[in-house]
């Protein structure tokens, strides 16, 4: 990998002539870019910003409390990601809610979730669903499976999200604006890149789909890079291995059957037009939110005071610029949720350059 | 001709009796742990063991068992509570002599299933050539405990005048590390997962003092030891570099990890550095004896695989740094916590 690595930086350091900015889109990007240390091998003047993509982190605190209310009511179990885990709600994370009794059981897959409510028929199984268009196929096959298997007692907390719409919200906001888009590849790998052609159109900007390894992602660099020196703005795919043009026509049928796109507040991002999946009325049956009448979801509970994921979330300040990082936002206390998600720009930045 | 329908035995599963102090518990201890760890001498059971003393320093250790699956490819939390103990023991520099055994047991556990642990205890113990002369047994209710939980403690002799600890680093000491990174740990979380790696990823639970103790007698004025637990590599060496006020300075490209460990940490988002192995060390030791320690070492079973990972340095910006695979130089910081795999 080393050589490669190295004659990609090389091609780089040639491309570049002028400063661009181009923004990773996804949190797992942003830590193989932090632990790799690869912005310190980039050309001066190529600039990579972090982006909103990592579902945990946008995942609004009004959810987070609704699945922490679940938890704690008798006769139910919420399960979900290892991510979500210590991300903080208005009323403490789902480990705390674990702590105060709540039960609280952490998950590979929403099909677990299914196994467990076959296996518990007294015991009402939610499965807090979180995640892109990479995990929401999983929970549209789940929810599918406990219909086929007549499991009642399984049901869906959803907060999936949607990556092009909040790409396009970031496009119209007057800062911050990115010259290049590292498009995420696990993500194309299930929805393709119409989407993403769409976009760079209409905003005149190049994007790259791009993987996760270090040759990946500076192949995804050297993309857009070299469609920005020589203006043109199209999309160009650096992780062929694994998303295909076309994406993955068999996850996009079961999510398009069991999920529907609605308005969604994103935590820190506020509201995004099309930016979230909600179940559709013909599954509603396992729709957690239906079933056990939470209240009204308004999306107006948000960050802890002092909190600028927000601004993180953008790309407009870097995690160490905030003043919270490292003293008042650790993982063990967080402020925000970038702090503790797997995919959080902070909790990469903590983790691989804190000095 | 009439037969009463023979009731199958009272005691193929742990009762609440079993811990009760009577009959039951009296039968439990004799046909279970004392037909494995052995009759002390006399027959006659006392509640304390009296043991002969050695000359010297002693080492005194404890540490408690809780794993989930109680069995696992490699071993079982019988042969993990002996190892572990041990191993604690031989970081000191110290040659295991006794243990003591505190079983925690669930009722409902199935006694074949404690007969297999407490046998993997025995024979896990005579391979280290330490004894266990002492023990305890409580029953909880079902759904109050897991199966099994073990409390070992153990007591060493320590036949040696070495400062073996974080306070004896120096810069320029060499760090070694006794074999690949991560195969416990993953061993267990892939079972946890219902996911496999390949039938070769087994765990490497195992004791470590016989490499320890050829390192002390090759003459090898050791400064510090310490297995690679809880938090694996990372935890580990965050814990002396901070101690001892000096910077570790680790090699990525250095530090072996086995593919299928690797693949694994990889689908479940994991680090390999932070993941615990129970039959791995570090030797931190002078630089000039690198290349003897490395041979001592390799000469022995649980550390063939041993490398030098990194050096000891002045401090400098954090405590813990490690040179990546492309050449930059990061920061690595103490684990938070639990590590929770992630979503995609």
């Amino acid at each position: 990998m080393q050589e490669e690595v190295y004659q990609l930086i090389d091609y780089l350091h040639h491309a570049v002539t002028r400063p661009w900015a181009v923004m990773e889109v996804c949190g797992g990007q942003t830590h193989a870019i932090a632990s790799l240390g690869l912005e310190e091998l980039l050309p001066p003047g190529l600039r990579l910003i972090h982006g909103p993509g990592c579902p945990v982190c946008v995942t609004s605190v009004d959810l987070i409390d609704r699945a922490v209310e679940l938890s704690l009511r008798p006769g139910v179990v919420l399960c979900s990601y290892g991510d979500m885990m210590r991300v903080p709600g208005s009323r403490g994370d789902l480990l705390s809610a674990k702590a105060r009794g709540g039960d609280v059981r952490l998950m590979y897959s929403p099909l677990e979730a299914v196994a467990l409510a076959g296996a518990n028929p007294g015991l009402d199984v939610v499965f807090f669903a979180v995640g892109f268009e990479t995990t929401a196929p999983a929970t549209a096959l789940a929810m599918q499976q406990a219909r086929a298997l007549g499991h009642a007692n399984f049901s869906v907390l959803c907060a999936h999200v949607q990556v092009p719409p909040a790409l396009e919200w970031l496009m119209d906001q007057q800062e911050g604006r990115p010259d290049g888009f590292l498009a995420p590849g696990h993500v194309c790998a299930v929805t393709g890149e119409e989407d993403y052609g769409r976009l760079a159109e209409r905003y005149r900007v190049p994007m790259a789909v791009t993987g996760f390894e270090g040759t990946d992602l500076l192949r995804g660099i050297l993309m857009c890079v070299r469609q920005l020196e020589s203006g043109e703005h199209g999309v160009r795919n650096a992780y062929r291995r694994y998303a295909r043009p076309e994406g993955n026509a068999a996850a996009k049928r079961r999510m398009g059957e069991v999920f529907e796109t609605e308005d969604r507040h994103w935590r820190g991002l506020g509201l995004i037009p099309g930016g979230g999946m909600k179940v559709r009325t013909e599954w509603q049956d396992m729709d957690a939110s239906v079933r056990f009448d939470c209240r009204a979801c308004d999306g107006a509970a948000d960050e802890a005071s002092g909190c600028m994921a927000g601004q993180v979330l953008r790309g407009l300040l870097r995690p160490v610029e905030c003043p919270h990082f490292g003293s008042s936002c650790t993982p063990l206390a967080p402020l925000g949720a970038p702090m503790v998600s797997g995919e959080g720009a902070c909790a990469a930045y903590y983790r691989y350059k804190r000095s | 001709m009439f037969e009463c329908p023979v009731p199958k035995s009272v005691s193929d599963r742990i009762q609440m009796a079993h811990g009760g102090g009577g009959r039951l518990m009296n039968d439990l201890i004799r046909s279970v742990f004392l037909e494995a760890f052995g009759f002390p001498s006399g027959s006659v059971q006392n509640d304390s063991a009296v043991l002969p003393s050695p000359a010297g320093r002693l080492a005194v250790t404890t540490d408690s068992f809780v794993v989930q699956p109680l069995e696992f490819p490699g071993g079982n939390i019988g042969s993990l509570a002996v190892h572990g103990t041990v191993n604690d023991l031989a970081m000191s520099g110290a040659e295991p002599l006794y243990l003591t055994a505190g079983f925690i047991l669930e009722e409902g556990l199935p006694l074949d299933v404690l007969n297999k642990v407490v046998r993997s205890m025995a024979e896990a113990a005579r391979l280290a050539g330490v004894r266990i002369v002492t023990g305890d047994t409580k029953v909880v209710e079902r759904g109050k405990g897991d199966g099994i939980y073990i409390n070992t403690a153990g007591v060493g002799a320590v036949p040696h005048d070495l400062e073996i600890s974080p306070s004896s680093v120096r810069p320029g000491d060499s760090i070694l590390l006794s074999g690949d990174l991560g195969r416990h740990g993953m061993t267990i979380m892939s079972l946890r997962a219902g996911l496999s790696f390949g039938e070769d990823l087994c765990s490497d639970s195992a004791s470590l003092h016989e490499s320890v103790a050829a390192l002390i007698r090759a003459g090898i004025p050791v400064h510090c030891l310490r297995d690679v637990t809880r938090g694996g590599l990372t935890a580990t060496l965050s814990e002396i570099a901070e101690a001892s006020g000096l910077t570790v300075k680790l090699d990525e490209m250095s530090i072996p990890v086995r593919d299928d460990v690797r693949a694994a940490c990889g689908l479940l988002g994991l680090d390999p550095l932070q993941v615990a192995c129970e039959g791995r060390y570090l030797a931190i030791l002078p630089g000039e004896y690198e290349d003897e320690a490395l041979r001592v070492m390799r000469g022995c079973g649980v550390s063939s695989g041993a490398c030098l990972v990194g050096r000891v340095e002045e401090f400098r910006t954090a405590p813990l740094l490690m040179k990546g695979r492309l050449g930059v130089e990061r920061v690595l910081g103490m684990p938070s916590g639990m590590q929770l795999p992630r979503i995609c």
